[in-house]
């Protein structure tokens, strides 16, 4: 019996201590916004934030969540959009969409440091695949995130 | 019509979200609560609830393309209705069947959603309009030729009455339809040829349930596949004894070709997949490889006579008589769609004897009729509960292998739920790959470098005839093995296509943009021929495009937006590539840099498109994006090498995406002329390698003719 924080709430889950947390969450706690792409930390469909750090959960095992503070995408919005969900939609960036949990993310995680990220910077740390090819989309929509004025709480996540 | 809860049982789970109303997805579970508030059908296409909320049914599938929306903005630019109350659900393909395929067709492919339907679904929105008009002008007892309508309002001016669509709607639907409806003029559209918001982006950036993988039923359990690795092979033998001991699993499903392991958690089943000691018989293909494929292209180009799709003039006298006369061989690689979302397929086989599926599928017709065979049930037992596609790329319409696999499996769990997804691993080694092929082009050019003849042979595995074996092909020509040939834009008075089908044993499809290596190769020799007469590559190919040629103009766009005759950076350079396909005209101008150690940059992109008309102009903007990073991925990274029978590559590691730090600048020019309708889910991938390959090719002073462009020690920056 593992015990996880997720989107701020506690579970109790019977799984393998080596179990990746990726499918603790979508098979075992139901939350399917965090997705499969490749299983070997490669493409970041599977990103989350665990203490506000984002990783590939594909290849974190559950033990090792445990004591933390995980969020999922489907924990980041507060009030409604979180204004990184509500820029991805301001300027229509996901195609298919399966990347962009995972995308939005890795952003809401570059903006959290970065406030003001660089394009070698979005380079960096935005290296989550995606088949579709927004990534011109997501490089636009981070720079106006960063323009913009944000709460003097800073960004939500 | 009035939509009984019976027809289908939905549970809600996305919420409109406030002030953007978006896509009315349901997900479907058979067993669950009632589909809330009635709404009046006034035709197939068109539901509309009392509180003047409008439901537009779409046959075809969503992979990000943006058809949905495009096709719901058509239907609600006909309809008059105010198009922040629309949303959009996907027709049941049961109903669809029920109903004498009331819907037409359900495929999506080849940049067909939007401009093989825009007829038919424009006429739906304008008759039930009409017909909302005629139950109010029959209420208010006033002709309807006095009655107008305004998003969804309709009004009776001279005596000052008003009433919506929602408050006639019920009454509508029991009119008889108009037996003509006039459409717009697309000058005069005020919804469609608008950057509305797409229907779909809001459920997805929040995470809902919306893909194939991410449905869950009640007792639901998960299934990982092992299928044959080398293509045609067999199950020869099984050891599962360490597997069916192993926590979660619930059962080792053993078919023909595949072994699959059921088990409660989808992790669980492919960790108990990996325990299983599985012998294959690989059916005598276990020698094959790149080097056995090379050779039976080869053989195919050393034929002499050959089946032509193409003869124009007196080719073989024409190079006879040349002043020059310039050959080339060019070649490809087998190509994965790589989808995003895996392959995945959820099927039940209730007790009552019905059949329910859920996939991501390109085709549900062809989902219906694959689940349908599997389970040996009759399509009015069968439901296939379309989901929004993790890409498509034609991976998910003709092949419904996924299918017929989750409903195998499902009949070995009967009355229980099972969810197939398989590993990344799986989907890159069993694809419908783009088939590798070999061209010789052989040009002759007069005196003044003018192309007077080109002889095209072409070896390249048969689309057609993995795909559609029922189908017959014209003198053994498989069309999209020699489109862009067969298709020149060029004036070139002598001409020959020759096409040798050698098929292999790996398995091929419709990757997208189907035959577009064809453009790689005839817009790259043509730049060779451009350079060997000493031409400007722009002016060679207007040369040859006659005033008022729909090429000619994109051309001459691209150039425009491009500054084709400014001066660059230096060490930057320029390719263009010219071409039509899927119904639209496109042309590209690239920038690249090359370093001192191969060091590439495709630094800017432009593209112009002309698709005839425009439905969505950002959605079109972003399929063009959408086919340069596609494109690129192929032409820097991607191939599939065949070894021992057997695909090498098994992931993104050894099969790499582009990546956010190789995307260009795209520049997107679109100039719809009018007067036919083009897609935009493929053209502009068309033009992409010969454009990059051309400008690499200016960079390096060596000939681009076999992709992908590692293997010419080129990285990128």
């Amino acid at each position: 019996m593992l015990e996880l924080i997720v989107n701020g709430r506690a579970h109790r889950v019977d799984v393998e201590p080596e179990m990746p947390l990726l499918w603790v969450l979508r098979d075992h706690l139901g939350l399917p916004g965090t997705k499969y792409g490749c299983g070997i930390s490669v493409c970041g469909a599977c990103t989350v934030h665990v203490d506000g750090e984002p990783v590939r959960s594909c290849v974190m095992r559950a033990s090792a969540g445990v004591g933390k503070k995980i969020v999922t995408i489907e924990g980041l919005p507060q009030d409604g959009l979180h204004r990184i969900q509500q820029a991805w939609i301001e300027h229509q960036v996901p195609q298919c969409g399966y990347c962009h949990s995972g995308m939005i993310m890795s952003a809401a995680a570059l903006l959290a440091k970065h406030p003001k990220p660089t394009d070698a910077d979005i380079d960096a740390t935005m290296t989550n695949l995606c088949r579709c090819g927004t990534y011109a989309r997501v490089r636009h929509a981070i720079h106006a995130l960063a323009a913009s004025p944000v709460s003097s709480a800073g960004p939500k996540s | 019509m009035t939509i009984a809860a019976s027809r289908r049982e939905f549970l809600k789970v996305s919420t409109a979200l406030a002030g953007g109303l978006a896509l009315e997805f349901r997900f479907p579970l058979a067993s669950h609560a009632a589909h809330g508030a009635l709404a009046t059908e006034v035709n197939a296409w068109i539901l509309i609830h009392p509180d003047d909320r409008v439901v537009i049914r779409i046959a075809r599938s969503e992979m990000g393309q943006g058809t949905l929306t495009a096709l719901a903005q058509l239907v609600a630019e006909e309809l008059d209705c105010d198009w922040t109350h629309v949303s959009a659900e996907f027709a049941s393909p049961n109903e669809h069947i029920r109903r004498n395929r009331i819907w037409g067709s359900m495929s999506t492919g080849g940049s067909m959603g939007v401009r093989s339907s825009q007829d038919y679904v424009r006429k739906a929105g304008a008759s039930a309009r009409e017909m909302l008009i005629a139950a109010a002008a029959a209420q208010w007892q006033v002709p309807a030729a006095e009655c107008t309508v305004d998003r969804g309002i309709i009004s009776h001016r001279t005596t000052n009455r008003t009433l919506r669509y929602g408050q006639v709607a019920a009454a509508a639907a029991r009119l008889k339809p108009p037996e003509d409806v006039r459409l717009r003029d697309p000058r005069d559209w005020k919804i469609a040829g608008k950057p509305v918001r797409r229907l779909d982006i809001a459920d997805k950036v929040l995470g809902k349930p919306v893909f194939a993988v991410d449905v869950a039923l009640p007792g639901m359990l998960h299934a990982s596949i092992a299928q044959c690795p080398v293509f045609g092979g067999r199950l020869a033998g099984l050891d599962a004894r360490e597997a069916e001991r192993m926590r979660g699993v619930k059962k080792i499903v053993r078919e023909a070709d595949y072994v699959a392991v059921v088990a409660d958690s989808w992790w669980r089943a492919d960790e108990a997949l990996k325990k299983l000691k599985i012998s294959w018989d690989s059916a005598g293909n276990g020698e094959l490889g790149n080097e056995t494929i090379a050779a039976m292209l080869q053989e195919g180009l050393a034929q002499a006579k050959l089946p032509q799709a193409r003869r124009i003039g007196d080719t073989p006298s024409a190079l006879a008589s040349a002043a020059k006369v310039i050959e080339a061989e060019y070649r490809s690689p087998y190509l994965n769609h790589a989808t995003m979302e895996p392959q995945t397929c959820t099927a039940w086989l209730k007790p009552d004897g019905f059949l329910e599926v859920w996939t991501s599928t390109q085709n549900a017709e062809a989902s219906m009729a694959a689940a349908a065979e599997a389970a040996g049930l009759p399509l009015e037992k069968v439901e296939v509960h379309k989901m929004m596609l993790g890409g498509g790329f034609g991976r998910r319409g003709g092949p419904q292998d996924f299918v017929r696999q989750g409903v195998a499996i499902a009949k070995a769990m009967p009355g229980v739920p099972v969810k197939l997804m398989w590993s990344r691993d799986e989907d890159m080694q069993h694809g419908f790959y783009r088939p590798a092929s070999m061209v010789r082009m052989k040009a002759g050019l007069d005196a003044q470098g003018r192309l007077i003849a080109l002889h095209t042979k072409i070896a390249c595995p048969s689309i057609v005839r993995v795909l559609m074996p029922q189908s017959t092909m014209k003198d053994g020509i498989d069309f999209t093995a020699v489109r862009a040939f067969n298709d020149l834009p060029y004036a070139v008075p002598n001409q020959q296509v020759d096409y040798a089908m050698r098929n292999g044993h790996v398995p091929v499809g419709f990757w997208r943009a189907p035959g577009q290596q064809n453009e790689f190769y005839r817009e790259c020799f043509i730049d060779e021929l451009a350079m060997a007469a000493g031409k400007d590559p722009v002016q060679y190919r207007l040369s040859m495009l006659q005033d008022g040629d729909k090429h000619r103009l994109v051309l001459q766009a691209v150039v425009q937006a491009a500054g084709w005759e400014t001066p660059l950076p230096s060490g930057w350079h320029r390719g263009v590539a010219l071409a039509y396909g899927f119904g639209s005209y496109a042309a590209m101008v690239a920038e690249v840099s090359v370093g001192a150690k191969g060091e590439l940059k495709v630094h800017r992109i432009v593209v112009a498109i002309d698709s005839g008309h425009v439905v969505n102009p950002d959605t079109c903007r972003a399929q063009a994006e959408s086919n340069v990073v596609f494109g690129l991925g192929a032409v820097l990274h991607q191939e599939n090498n065949v070894r021992h029978g057997r695909i090498v590559e098994s992931n993104f590691h050894d099969f790499p995406l582009l990546a956010m730090a190789e995307m260009p600048k795209v520049e997107t020019v679109l100039v719809p002329t009018g007067g036919f309708w083009g897609g935009h889910g493929e053209p502009a991938i068309l033009p992409l390698a010969p454009a990059v390959c051309n400008a690499v090719s200016r960079a390096t002073g060596q000939r681009v003719r076999t992709l992908p462009l590692r293997h010419l020690g080129l990285r990128s920056a």
